[in-house]
Formats: structure tokens, C-alpha cells, sequence
């Protein structure tokens, strides 16, 4: 039995809550850099990449190219933050010591994960919402399912929000995040379908891009807008919510035996 | 009554290298008790594992009779701890960083106890500064804060006062004492032992990760109850009657009665002071001038140095 229960309570509100609200804090103390900057990136991969392709390419039937690109590009910053938000804070912590404090409260594994994921989550679809906000004059967009866009921002956001607790538990040197980010996140990203359809590569591309599950997230996710997809949406939440469980099942491992955390 | 701490048989072995070895003690609530070995005997690390940082390889320690590791819910809220290691989050001001301290604990609306450990620690005029703006003896203040924010019965303060000034040393002290004497249990390691001696009421010494005394501090002190005859010699060497009483203390270089100028400082252990005049007849007839004599009463420091000798 996991220590959590035998404590007999198992899930502290008022820990999680502080934890949450700690987390929250951190990133808007220094929201330029963890918002601002970010905002700034999409816009203008939005605004080179429409420039140069907006002519041609289309993606569907009747969607421009700059409106087929604005989703990807919302999802793209949703994910690349979210990570971001607890990778980086959990490395800090553990690098300047102050995780101390984290460790010396009456904190289960449990309050953890839901702190950092969801403190993640908020970060990376406000960045998302910023993209999405200041391109809103480049494009015009349909939504076509509001519900599939918000389920994909959430379970994306809390995919990668959880990838990034693994990464920081795992990382002993600000070096190792950065090898996570750019040789795990950054090619599951960019090989997703974020600038184009996966039907426009070639057969054994577009298996290969079924095996990524950041495919399934941008692809549900732009469903919402469009109502077009390259899979059905429901396909991409079945694969996308086992990630989720899969990941998530990963961090409570590591957070409740302590692994690089606890001595 | 239930212990404050209960350590039973505790172990912890990194790779072959046993930091600790099978250590049982029991701290009573109320009690001020120090924890006292040189660098490595595994103080931090017993600490470490009471307070749910480092895991045993074996054994159990309750606080409260809280099981560390199958209640650490109860075990951690009845605990404060200050760490040996300065450490803050830069992101935060003082009470931002005693507020989120609280609500980790499960403490809400604590700003009245936040403002009244701000003015015992002296903070208060800082309660709103970020934390990188404080100087070092400050931020160690935060950390004493912190331990304390959720009123634990058990207070665990790790080297508090390593390096910092005369000032802070008697405000924390004072503090301290305190909320000792408002019944919270107090578990300290220093290497000041001038301070263990005048604050713990108990004492255990570690060496090499095992409890080698475990006793009152005044037990202690009568236990190995001597006095210290210091003298500067001249003319003639130390006799070699005398020479079992010499007090050799580790990493010190043994005196030479015989040297030139100034003669040489020797250090002999005196069990009853009706000794002295024994001593100096036997000095006088080896032939040794007396320049300079003091007669000093053990200290704790005398009783760890033996103590550590002895268990060599």
C-alpha cells in the first residue's frame, strides 16, 4: 500500500492548492519571458511561413493556408510550454536546493503530479490563448467543434506538462532538459502536422507520423476548427487519453519512490 | 508519554559505504537535545531521514509516534526543520515564501503567527523584500521561519548558526529557548559545543554513523570530569612520570618540554585538583621551570575530544 493511503488521508487540498498556486505564481512573476516571448516565436513562424506558402499550399477544401497553420501553430506553443513550465521549474528547484521545501512538507506524490501538471496546463494554454488572440486579424478561423478544441488543449497541455515532470525528476543538470527538449519534444513537435497534413508525405512518412502521438493531438485539435481531420477525431482522443495514462502513470512512479528526489 | 523522536535500529548504506549503523535513541517532547560528531558521522543524514529526505535502508523512526515513512503526513506537520544548506526561492518575497510554507502544511490564514516569528527573528522590516535581496544571515532567519511557520511540536535545527554573526546567534538563541521552554522539543547539531554544553539538556555524539555517548549533558560532563593543567615549561623535559597525564588533542603537533625560548605548552588531565601539588613536586625535581600555569575545568569540548578518541 502506497504511503498516501496509510497516512489515511489521501489527498491533501489545501497542499495541492499551495503547490498549484506557488507554481502559477512563479510563471507570471516573469511573464514576459514565459508568456510574452513565446507569443512572440508563433507569431512569427505565423507570419514568415504564411508569407512564403499562404499561395501554395491548401491543406482542405477551402481553408487558407495561413488559417490551416494557425491551429497547428496554437497546439505547437500549448505543448512546447507546458513542458517548459515544470520541467524548468522542478530543475531549478533541485539545482538551487530550495526543493528542499517541497520534500520537508506533508505532500503525497499525489498533490505533486496535480500541482505541476495543472500549473502547467494553465501556462501553456495561456500562451496558447496569446497565439491565438494576436493572430486572430491573420486568419480567419470556423469552429467547427469547440468541444474537441478544448479536450485536445487539455489533454495535450497535461501530456506534456507531465512529460516535463518526468524530464525535471530525471535531469540533474539544466544540460539534460535541454537534451530532452530538443532531441524528444521538439522532433515529436515539428514532425507532427503542424505546418502541413501528414497525407502530403509519402506513404512510409505518413505511417511513421501515426506512430507519434503529438500527431493525434494537433490533428484532433484542428478538427475542432476545420471539422476536417486526417483521422477521426475520436481516434486521436483514444490515443491521445492512453498517452496521457501512460505518462501519467510514469510520473506517480517516480514521484512516489522518490526516484533522484528522495535519497 | 510518547517519545518526540524514536529512532529503532536505523541503517542507511550507499553502495557499500554505511553512513549509519543501526542507531536507536529516543528524544523526549520538551527536551533540548543536541546531536553532536565531526564532519561524515552521519548527523545530517539521521536528521535527513527523520525528516522523510533520505530513506532508511532499514529501521524506523517516529516523530510523535508517527511512522516517517507510513504516516509522514503526521510525522512531517509535527516536525519543523532548518536546513544546513542556505536555500531560498528567488521568485518569492519573505511572507509570500511563509505563506506558501503555511499552505503546504495545511496552515490558511496564518499572517498573525507569520508577523509575530518576523519580529522574534527579527524580519520584519524585510516581510515584503524579495528573497535575493536579503543578506545571508537574513535568508538563514527565513529558513529558521519557515521551520517554524506551522507551529511544530518538534523542532530539528541543522548547523543553524554556522556562520553567522554574534547578533542573530543570541536573537535565535533566545528564540529558541523559548519556544523550548513553551514545551517544544529542540534537536540540534552544532559544531559550537560551547553552545550544545549551555543550551542541550541531552547529548548524543556520533562517529562513523553509530551513537558512541549517549547521556545528560552534565552526566557527560561529570562523567569525564577533570581538570586541564596548562603550563609553558622551561629547563627540563616533561618527566616520564607525568607523561600518561598528557593531553594529546587530534591534529595537534605533541609538545616538547625540552624546546628553546619561551619554553613549551603542555597540557596534562588532572582527575582531582589535590593532584596539582603532586605535579609541580615532580616538575620541580625534574629540574622544570614553571613560566605559566593555568588550571581549567572540562569542558564539552574536552568530553567530545576523548570521546572520540576513545572510540577510535
Amino acid at each position: 500500500m502506497d504511503p498516501a493511503r496509510r497516512a489515511g488521508e489521501p489527498f491533501s487540498v489545501q497542499g495541492f492548492a499551495t503547490l498549484l498556486h506557488k507554481e502559477v505564481l512563479r510563471f507570471v512573476k516573469v511573464g514576459v519571458q514565459t508568456v510574452g516571448a513565446p507569443v512572440l516565436t508563433s507569431m512569427l513562424y505565423l507570419v514568415i511561413f504564411s508569407h512564403v506558402l499562404e499561395d501554395r499550399v491548401q491543406v482542405f477544401e477551402g481553408v487558407r493556408y495561413t488559417s490551416f497553420l494557425l491551429p497547428g501553430l496554437v497546439m505547437m506553443s500549448v505543448l512546447q510550454n507546458a513542458f517548459a513550465n515544470s520541467s524548468s521549474s522542478l530543475i531549478q528547484s533541485k539545482i538551487t536546493g530550495n526543493i528542499v521545501f517541497l520534500l520537508l512538507a506533508p505532500l503525497s506524490h499525489r498533490e505533486m503530479y496535480a500541482a505541476y501538471v495543472l500549473a502547467s496546463m494553465l501556462r501553456g494554454i495561456a500562451v496558447g490563448a496569446g497565439v491565438f488572440l494576436a493572430a486572430a486579424w491573420f486568419a480567419r478561423l470556423s469552429f467547427a467543434a469547440p468541444g474537441w478544441i478544448l479536450v485536445f488543449a487539455l489533454l495535450g497541455s497535461a501530456i506534456l506538462g507531465t512529460m516535463g515532470l518526468i524530464a525535471g525528476i530525471w535531469a540533474e543538470k539544466f544540460d539534460q532538459i535541454a537534451a530532452f527538449q530538443n532531441f524528444i519534444i521538439m522532433p515529436l513537435t515539428f514532425l507532427s502536422g503542424v505546418f502541413y497534413s501528414v497525407k502530403s508525405l509519402p506513404e512510409f512518412w505518413q505511417t511513421l507520423s501515426h506512430l507519434n502521438p503529438f500527431f493525434y493531438m494537433v490533428d484532433g485539435f484542428r478538427y475542432g476548427f476545420f471539422g476536417a481531420s486526417d483521422v477521426p477525431p475520436a481516434t486521436s482522443f483514444v490515443v491521445v487519453a492512453a498517452t496521457l495514462g501512460v505518462v501519467s502513470a510514469i510520473a506517480l512512479r517516480l514521484l512516489a519512490s522518490g526516484y533522484r528526489l528522495r535519497h | 508519554m510518547t517519545a518526540a523522536i524514536e529512532a529503532r535500529g536505523v541503517a542507511k548504506r550507499y553502495d557499500g559505504f554505511e553512513a549509519l549503523r543501526g542507531i536507536s535513541l529516543s528524544i523526549g517532547q520538551g527536551e533540548f537535545f543536541g546531536l553532536l560528531g565531526p564532519n561524515g558521522a552521519g548527523k545530517t543524514t539521521l536528521i535527513s531521514i527523520v525528516a522523510g529526505l533520505v530513506r532508511a535502508s532499514s529501521g524506523e523512526v517516529c516523530v510523535m509516534g508517527h511512522d516517517v515513512v507510513r504516516d509522514f503526513r503526521a510525522a512531517r506537520r509535527a516536525l519543523g526543520v532548518v536546513p544546513q544548506e542556505i536555500v531560498f526561492d528567488p521568485f518569492f518575497t519573505v511572507r509570500e515564501t511563509l505563506r506558501i510554507t503555511s499552505g503546504y502544511y495545511g496552515v490558511r490564514r496564518n499572517d498573525d503567527w507569520i508577523d509575530e516569528v518576523l519580529a522574534n527573528l527579527d524580519l520584519a522590516a524585510k516581510a515584503e523584500a524579495n528573497m535575493r535581496a536579503l543578506s545571508g544571515g537574513m535568508k538563514r532567519r527565513v529558513l529558521v521561519a519557515q521551520a517554524l511557520v506551522h507551529r511544530p511540536p518538534v523542532i530539528v535545527l541543522d548547523e543553524p548558526t554556522a556562520g553567522v554573526d554574534v547578533e542573530l546567534r543570541q536573537t535565535l538563541w533566545q528564540f529558541i529557548r523559548r519556544l523550548n521552554a513553551d514545551g517544544h522539543t529542540i534537536v540540534l547539531t552544532t559544531h559550537y559545543l560551547e553552545e550544545a554544553q549551555e543550551l542541550c539538556d541531552r547529548i548524543a555524539m556520533l562517529k562513523n554513523g553509530a551513537v558512541v555517548a549517549l547521556d545528560r549533558t552534565s552526566s557527560l560532563l561529570r562523567r569525564f570530569a577533570t581538570c586541564r593543567l596548562q603550563l609553558r615549561l622551561a629547563g627540563a623535559p616533561l618527566p616520564a612520570a607525568l607523561e600518561p597525564l598528557r593531553i594529546v588533542e587530534p591534529g595537534v603537533a605533541e609538545p616538547d618540554a625540552r624546546q628553546g625560548a619561551g619554553g613549551a605548552r603542555v597540557s596534562l588531565r588532572v582527575d582531582d585538583v589535590a593532584e596539582v601539588e603532586a605535579i609541580l613536586a615532580a616538575l620541580r625535581e625534574a629540574g622544570c621551570r614553571i613560566e605559566e600555569m593555568e588550571l581549567a575545568r572540562t569542558d564539552l569540548e574536552d568530553v567530545f575530544v576523548r570521546v572520540m578518541k576513545e572510540t577510535r
